[in-house]
């Protein structure tokens, strides 16, 4: 049924230029934690501490945009008490920038660990690291082009994508625990290896949850299907 | 008993309700159609008004929802030219059957109209005055029924001790309140609110709608209103009516957080209207 009075703006333009706003600040974080997590991985890979100071650095720019949106978001549900679609737009970003501001978390994580690594002499295993990286940066940049789009189905592809960064996390988990048994010296750097591997994994649950908050931005449900778990290592002994 | 979810659901293609609240239909309209001297202003209305529950209707304005309310009573039958087919059961039975009594419609289908508009005579008359025309009380019966209305419409501990005073002296929002109580003095089986609280400040509008809360425990309660929020916070479910028919029944919850029409979406959320 087609209306000449159904428009997708509302009357009131104020409150269409209030939510682009808030999805304006979301893209914006969501870039930035994007280039984080880029540079970090740079950084891992090339043993550049200058690089990865500057991305620990930067992080407080991400906690400052969460900070806006979680204004933002207060006053919208106050002043305009948003409804429906509304509602869930309002609803996602909260929850989208609470996600990317975690991911920004792990990724200035990363950097710190890529200094104390560089500390000591290089371990083979530290080239897996930019692999899974890529990974999640490419889940991150999709899940936010998913999230632009309001594409729910490139959102499930994203959430489905996390599988296979678990698989490469628990290889890489098994790599690493192979080298600390060959040799104890290993120990340490393997150690901020396994925390470095692991928050690039924890990145890409991040980026599952802003996909589920796509898909139920899109359709005001969750997704039901149960998250296949593909971490592997936490009932993990002997490699 | 129908599964009004159910019914519902089958009827109009809106997704099946979650939490399942399962009533009997009060009121059934089926096939409705009215004209406004040949203006076709409701167009095949297929409805049920769940019992003891809280429907709101709404719509932008000329959308036919308090022409539709009107017809729950037959109010309009009073206006030459206006005409309904179709029929509206209620409990089984078509009131819209000029054979079905009007006074007893009007017995068991009370009304509470936008403005409160209060008979010119003391608070005690104004609720006893109905009661007179459907039964013949004692003294005693009487202020006890009057006493009774007035407590379930929350509005006795204002009025107690000036009974005999005149109901115009009173304030917009207990002028509303003694009209509810004189529509539930007659013990009716529904009431239809047509936009209760549009001429009221806001804080006698909440203790409208807590009162509506109170009271769906014991009547159907149906509610016309242009306060979106209103529907949301007071209503079990919601029907969306635009250019005479009804779009979308549901839910309230549903219908505030995930409609399944484009046109209920755009309404609500402000983009046309």
């Amino acid at each position: 049924m087609t209306d000449p009075h159904i428009g997708q703006e509302h009357i009131s333009k104020s409150y269409d230029a209030e939510l682009a706003r808030l999805i304006e600040e979301i893209l914006r974080m969501g870039k930035i934690a994007a280039d984080q997590l880029a540079s970090a991985s740079e950084a891992v890979e090339e043993r550049n501490s200058e690089l990865a100071a500057r991305v620990v650095e930067r992080d407080g720019t991400l906690d400052a945009i969460e900070h806006d949106v979680s204004h933002d978001v207060l006053r919208l549900l106050a002043l305009r008490q948003p409804i429906a679609r509304d509602l869930r737009e309002v609803l996602a970003a909260l929850r989208i920038a609470a996600d990317i501001e975690r991911i920004g978390d792990y990724a200035a994580n990363v950097a710190k660990r890529g200094i104390a690594l560089n500390q000591a002499a290089p371990v083979p295993s530290a080239a897996a690291l930019p692999r899974l990286a890529q990974v999640a940066g490419e889940m991150l940049e999709d899940v936010l082009t998913a999230y632009r789009n309001r594409d729910s189905a490139a959102a499930h592809e994203v959430w489905e994508r996390d599988e296979q960064l678990d698989t490469l996390y628990t290889a890489l988990f098994r790599e690493l625990l192979t080298y600390m048994m060959e040799d104890p010296r290993n120990i340490t750097p393997c150690a901020h290896l396994l925390f470095m591997a692991k928050n690039i994994e924890r990145i890409g649950d991040h980026a599952t949850n802003i996909a589920e908050n796509v898909y139920f931005l899109v359709h005001g449900e969750t997704l039901v299907e149960a998250r296949r778990k593909g971490d592997l290592t936490s009932a993990m002994t002997k490699p | 008993m129908t599964n009004l979810n159910l019914a519902v659901a089958t009827s109009l293609n809106v997704t099946t309700a979650t939490q399942s609240q399962t009533s009997s239909a009060k009121i059934v309209a089926r096939n409705l159609n009215f004209y406004y001297d040949g203006y076709h202003a409701l167009k095949n209305i297929n409805m049920e008004i769940p019992e003891k529950r809280v429907t709101a209707i709404i719509g932008p304005s000329g959308c036919g929802k308090s022409t539709l309310l009107r017809i729950f009573n037959r109010i309009y039958s009073i206006y030459p030219k206006l005409e309904a087919k179709g029929e509206v059961l209620l409990e089984g039975e078509n009131i819209l059957d000029a054979r079905y009594p009007l006074n007893r419609l009007r017995s068991k289908v009370g009304m509470v109209f936008q403005k409160p508009v209060p008979f010119p005579m003391s608070i005690y008359d104004n609720i006893a005055y109905g009661i007179k025309h459907y039964e013949k009380l004692s003294r005693a019966d009487m202020d006890v029924r009057v006493e009774q209305a007035l407590v379930q419409a929350a509005i006795w501990d204002e009025v107690k001790d000036k009974l005999k005073g005149s109901a115009l002296g009173l304030s917009g929002g207990q002028q509303q309140r003694l009209c509810i109580a004189r529509a539930i003095a007659l013990r009716p089986e529904v009431i239809l609110f047509d936009e209760p609280t549009s001429a009221l400040d806001p804080i006698a509008t909440v203790k409208i709608e807590q009162l509506v809360e109170e009271l769906k425990k014991d009547f159907t309660i149906a509610i016309v209103t242009h306060n979106m929020q209103q529907a949301a916070r007071c209503s079990d479910y919601t029907a969306f009516m635009y250019l005479g028919e009804l779009i979308e029944f549901g839910e309230t919850e549903t219908m505030f957080t995930r409609p399944s029409n484009s046109q209920t979406e755009a309404y609500i959320t402000g983009r046309f209207g």
